[in-house]
């Protein structure tokens, strides 16, 4: 084991050696590795914003559903006050009307009674004065005796 | 396997074991005592390949790669390229663009280094007989050539990022103004920290070295056995994985830490 001009051309190899590595193979490796690491770290950033995005989303979803259901009862509560106002209303109507037929069907009671009484009361004139005349038919002369039937008439 | 013509002993596999394939500038193919200007082949073919092996698939997944969904393969390379990255933020804290890949050509290459140790010790070297090649070893990072390479590599770079950043005074300063600042203690400190600056290169190399020189050694002493060497061929393999991953990761953290250190006023 000597030392010799081996070591001399294990020294140029050496040289030339790190030379191309450090010309043709070192950079572009590196490069690469940290355009990856770059786009890697650009990739976490934007899921995170993206995750963000989700949560602002879903937080405004959320709230306008609440809105909306909040709407939804006050609609079917003003739905249902409206449903009894009508009811009511209706309810008075018709009482209204009952009343108007009711007061009307007696007042044509009424009518039709006086109607039927004062028939009956020219009938009944009519008949007590055939009576009347049929029982003083002999004597009384009927002329004179006519403003006494009448007071008759009158009195009934 | 013994080298021609000699008798099979353990002393002469071992031996053969740790010998270079080697070519000088004077002597030829495996000349002996062949002087400074001899390469050991071996080592030197194994390390180009792995290191260009380790270029081409980091390479081709580099031009394939896309910041889109990655493929099984891109990932892996990818978790090594963060793995580096980290600790090289960890620890280094200026701005150069020299450290990461330097860091990373480090791990990855004296990683697939080390990893030829779990290659059967006999394989390689008992192929490249059969073809003719006398000797083959076919870990790089068992020859104290590479790792000192390696390391007076980093060393140099130690030196050139002290000067640029602190200047050559302030080199100097460093040198000789510590730990004791006073003027009559330039030679101790100059003793001191020289030793310090000339260790970093030194134990970074040896420690490389000696790991996995052993390694290898325990291996062939295993192979020695015979039919004993399966039982315990296997757990020393899953022991080494671990070692020559930290081996590798070690050199490529005392390198991140020496040239921080380099680029840091204290």
């Amino acid at each position: 084991m000597n030392i010799n001009a081996t070591l001399i051309g294990q020294a140029i190899a050496f040289a030339i050696f790190v030379w191309f590595c450090m010309k043709y193979v070192w950079p572009p490796l590196l490069d690469a590795i940290e355009a990856r690491q770059k786009k890697i770290a650009d990739g976490l950033t934007q899921a995170e914003r993206a995750g963000k995005d989700l949560e602002l989303a879903q937080a405004k979803a959320a709230e306008k559903l609440k809105e909306a259901k909040a709407q939804a009862a006050e609609i079917i509560d003003q739905a249902n006050k409206r449903r009894t106002q009508i009811v009511e209303e209706a309810k008075s109507e018709g009482e209204a009307e009952r009343s108007k037929i009711i007061a009307q069907g007696e007042a044509e009671v009424e009518a039709e009674r006086n109607r039927a009484r004062e028939e009956l009361r020219q009938q009944v004139a009519t008949l007590a004065i055939a009576g009347a005349e049929k029982i003083i038919k002999r004597s009384i002369d009927k002329e004179a005796n006519s403003d006494i039937i009448d007071k008759l008439v009158a009195e009934l | 396997m013994a080298g021609q013509g000699e008798a099979l002993t353990s002393s002469s596999y071992i031996q053969h074991h740790l010998t270079n394939l080697t070519w000088s500038v004077d002597g030829g193919w495996n000349a002996h005592d062949a002087g400074f200007w001899t390469f050991h082949v071996d080592s030197l073919l194994v390390a180009v390949g792995l290191g260009v092996l380790f270029l081409w698939l980091f390479r081709s997944v580099a031009k394939r790669s896309t910041v889109g969904v990655p493929g099984k393969l891109q990932c892996f390379i990818e978790m090594v390229i963060d793995f580096v990255d980290e600790n090289v933020k960890d620890t280094f804290h200026g701005k150069n663009a020299l450290i990461a890949p330097l860091a990373l050509t480090i791990f990855v290459w004296v990683f697939l280094m080390n990893l030829m140790d779990l290659v059967p010790v006999d394989l390689l070297p008992h192929a490249a007989q059969t073809i003719g090649i006398p000797y083959l070893k076919v870990v790089p990072t068992t020859d104290l050539n590479v790792t000192l390479g390696m390391s007076l590599s980093v060393f140099a770079l130690i030196i050139y990022y002290t000067v640029k950043v602190k200047g050559v005074g302030g080199f100097v300063k460093e040198l000789t103004m510590q730990p004791f600042n006073h003027w009559a203690f330039i030679p101790v400190n100059f003793l001191l920290e020289a030793v310090t600056l000339l260790a970093k290169p030194v134990s970074l190399g040896l420690r490389l070295f000696g790991n996995l020189y052993a390694g290898e050694l325990i291996f062939i002493l295993i192979a020695l056995l015979g039919y004993w060497q399966l039982p315990l061929y296997f757990p020393w393999a899953v022991f080494h994985i671990l070692i020559i991953v930290l081996q590798a990761f070690i050199f490529m953290m005392l390198t991140i830490v020496y040239l921080s250190m380099a680029h840091e006023d204290h």
